[in-house]
């Protein structure tokens, strides 16, 4: 039987899994958002606009779920990551206040008129800013070894996180946000030009992030020795790596052959699966070496108050959920007869 | 500045800017709500029309508020730590609350503002009502764990280390439980106040349009009952933080010493040499009679407290009394409307109460803020009274007067915007109620 730390931390990990996929995805079209070109440059910026509008505030709170649910379940951590990474976690919040407030004062506004074209560029550009330092972030958390009394200021609240392993997480996690939003976006769009231009920008994505994550993997190897072990050391690491490489090859394979909500299937497995190589490698740690699920876990009874208050939770939560995309996702959800793919 | 001094006005700053966007957030969905449903009562297209403009508005707040909040939830432990290490295991959970509460909302809120011809009508109002509820649960919840800071329970003490835990206690504590109810009325006052205020300004240019006549009296209902219930709310509070921080309510009501037949004392300025008020005014025997029913009650003075444990005086007083006295303008301008809409069934035929209205608009905005300053400076030097010092708490990350003049600047430039965007709002006002035929059947007096 799973202790109620480990359970709650897997909910975190569930969690994780959630704001990737869907709140990710909205900051990816930042990406596409800023690259938007050519003829077809408007109907992109409306197709971007149009996909992410009624889902954007819901797919945020992910992120502030899992914030509360470190800080109830998980004190130490939250305290210690507050201050050594102080720095990034600002900047990650400057980013989250410019974009959703660059894409309120653009869609909620009663005129249109060319100021528009600046919460555009605002909301692409800010956009960027929350995934380089969510990834950032967690790669200085898997390095750990946060130092106890710094000598410095730099050593203490800059050198922990600028670093060849978080930097290059920040930027593997922001490709990875663009290659789901382009994968998302094949299916938002009856038009063929659009399709073809997502089509390749995805297949670009899932190159990228490929490569990209082989470098993230090489770094760990001595920047997060305990990732590097588990996942190069062992059978389930071994199983893990090849599934990721074959969702990886599925999807773009879709890809080429124009199947979308397969390919955009194989793009969320190959996502779900390469977080949760990352979460099960790590466990038990939460900040190596000294913050562990265990050793860092709020008392027995807070942690039942939490479990109890999730389940609850969770079973208004998923309904709600579900009855948002059936509305605004329908068409996307399910596998349509007669359609391609 | 130091880094406790910029850490104590970063917070104060973020909590100050969004709690404006999230009582406007908690508020408005209700206005948005009754303006569609008396559209699917009556027909009448200009309802439609207000409740789309209204969700628009709510879409800008609600969205400022998730963003400010966010801040929130991370500064929190940015710069108190160790608050938030005590804390979490305590009041934690509250928050987890919190997070259903807003994803809840968050979710209705996109259903309500982008599904107007997806779903059908009955299930677009009610996802509206779902909007409003939990934006109230999660603004409910919030409040009662600040209140948990004013009044720690759910816990006890040994060797140094808050044991015992106990969650449930923790939320409902006592400060908070009445905490809670004054900050959701304080948002339907203000929220009502404020939009009452616009449509009353947009009503004496335009005299008889009906589009901001229904306005005004759905916006004016909402604020006025909230207004009227709010002293009765705040009594309440008030005899409560009589009995548990005694030193806050001492500083609130000025009472320097302990009294037998306690006047009620009006303005004055807190002289820190003489330790005394100068100039006050008093009201013989009130404050013992507000408080315990009796003219020749004890109602203890802060100076009974070992003097580092006062909060600072001369600011949480003031913010008091500003609240107050707001508080009663609110009072007499509901209990105004009420007696124009009883005797003349008509809110709009005095244009003196619709200059006062606008003059008015404000006002909410302000008494909360000021409530929100009484509070939270009367709980220092505490972060958890009793328990952990604020100066304790700070995290000791340097340079934070860095990250104090960048969010200012930041909250400077998301208020002038908004205020820009509002403007642009109202003023694109729908022009074609004017002139609408059913002016002539008497319609117009269907919602008063």
């Amino acid at each position: 039987m799973m202790g109620l730390e480990t359970t709650l931390a897997l909910v975190l990990l569930i969690a994780l899994t959630f704001y990737v996929l869907l709140g990710g995805a909205d900051f990816g079209t930042g990406v596409w958002h800023l690259l938007a070109r050519g003829s077809s440059r408007r109907d992109q910026l409306r197709l971007i606009g149009d996909a992410i509008g009624p889902i954007w505030e819901a797919n945020h709170v992910w992120l502030i779920l899992i914030v509360t649910i470190v800080f109830a379940a998980f004190p130490s951590v939250y305290a210690q990551i507050s201050i050594t990474l102080h720095i990034p976690l600002t900047l990650l919040v400057i980013g989250i206040v410019f974009r959703g407030a660059a894409f309120a004062f653009r869609h909620y506004d009663v005129k249109d008129d060319a100021i528009h074209d600046r919460w555009d560029q605002l909301f692409a550009v800010s956009s960027l800013i929350s995934p380089l330092l969510l990834g950032i972030i967690i790669g200085a958390m898997t390095s750990g070894h946060f130092p106890v009394n710094p000598a410095s200021f730099f050593q203490g609240y800059v050198g922990p996180w600028i670093q060849p392993f978080p930097l290059a997480m920040g930027l593997f996690t922001l490709v990875l946000f663009a290659y789901l939003a382009a994968a998302y976006l094949l299916l938002e769009t009856k038009s063929h030009q659009l399709q073809e231009i997502f089509r390749k920008r995805a297949i670009v994505g899932a190159l990228v992030a490929g490569l990209l994550e082989e470098a993230v993997l090489i770094l760990g190897k001595s920047a997060a020795p305990q990732l590097w072990g588990e996942l190069m050391h062992s059978l389930w690491g071994a199983f893990i790596q090849l599934g990721v490489g074959a969702f990886t090859i599925a999807a773009v394979w879709f890809l080429f052959a124009r199947r979308y909500w397969w390919a955009r299937t194989c793009a969320m497995l190959q996502v779900t699966l390469t977080l949760w190589a990352w979460g099960i490698a790590q466990f038990p740690y939460l900040v190596p070496p000294y913050l562990t699920v265990f050793n860092a876990a709020a008392p027995e009874i807070t942690l039942r108050f939490i479990t109890v208050a999730l389940v609850v939770g969770a079973t208004l939560l998923f309904p709600s959920l579900f009855y948002l995309f059936r509305i605004f996702k329908g068409g996307t959800l399910f596998r349509q007869n007669g359609q391609q793919g | 500045m130091s880094d406790l001094l910029a850490a104590r006005s970063l917070m104060a700053m973020s909590l100050g800017f969004h709690i404006i966007f999230a009582i406007v957030g908690m508020a408005m969905p209700l206005l948005m709500i009754l303006a569609e449903w008396r559209w699917l009562k009556t027909g009448q297209a200009m309802y439609l029309t207000l409740a789309k403009r209204w969700a628009k508005g709510t879409a800008i707040f609600f969205a400022i508020g998730a963003v400010t909040g966010t801040v929130l939830s991370f500064q929190l432990g940015l710069l108190w730590p160790t608050f938030m290490e005590w804390a979490g295991p305590i009041i934690g959970p509250a928050f987890a609350i919190e997070g259903f509460a807003f994803f809840t909302e968050a979710i209705f809120l996109g259903i309500y503002l982008y599904g107007w011809r997806k779903i059908s009508p009955r299930a677009h109002l009610a996802a509206g009502g779902v909007v409003a509820l939990s934006g109230i649960l999660s603004g409910v919840v919030v409040v009662m764990a600040n209140g948990w800071m004013n009044t720690p329970r759910g816990f006890s003490m040994i060797n140094g280390i808050p044991s015992n835990i106990d969650p449930l206690a923790a939320l409902f504590n006592p400060s908070g439980l009445l905490q809670a109810p004054h900050m959701i009325l304080a948002a339907f006052a203000a929220t009502g106040f404020a939009v009452a205020g616009i449509h009353a300004f947009l009503l004496l240019r335009q005299p008889g349009n009906l589009f901001h006549k229904a306005a005004l009296n759905i916006a004016f209902a909402v604020g006025a009952l909230s207004a009227i219930l709010q002293p009765v709310s705040g009594d309440f509070l008030a005899k409560r933080v009589a009995e548990f921080q005694p030193v806050k309510l001492a500083v609130f009501e000025a009472q320097v010493e302990t009294q037998q037949g306690a006047p009620f004392r009006i303005g004055g300025v807190w002289n820190s040499e003489k330790e005394a008020f100068d100039s006050i005014i008093e009201i013989p025997y009130a404050l013992s009679v507000m408080l315990h029913l009796d003219p020749n009650a004890s109602v203890i003075g802060f100076r009974e407290f070992a003097k580092e444990n006062w909060p600072p005086i001369g600011v949480t007083r003031t913010a008091f009394q500003l609240m107050v006295f707001i508080g009663m303008i609110m009072l007499f301008l509901a209990l105004w409307g009420g007696w124009l809409a009883f005797r003349t069934r008509n809110l709009f035929r005095s244009r003196r109460f619709l200059q006062t209205l606008v003059l008015a608009t404000p006002l909410g905005f302000i008494a909360t803020e000021a409530g929100w300053v009484a509070t939270e400076v009367g709980r220092q030097p505490w972060v958890i009274v009793g328990h952990l010092k604020t100066a304790e708490a700070v995290t000791p990350m340097p340079g934070l007067t860095v990250s104090f003049t960048f969010f200012a600047g930041l909250y400077a430039f998301l208020a002038f915007i908004v205020i820009w965007l509002m403007w642009r709002h109202v003023s694109a006002t729908p022009n074609q109620f004017a002139m609408n035929p059913v002016t002539e059947n008497g319609r117009e007096h269907d919602g008063t």
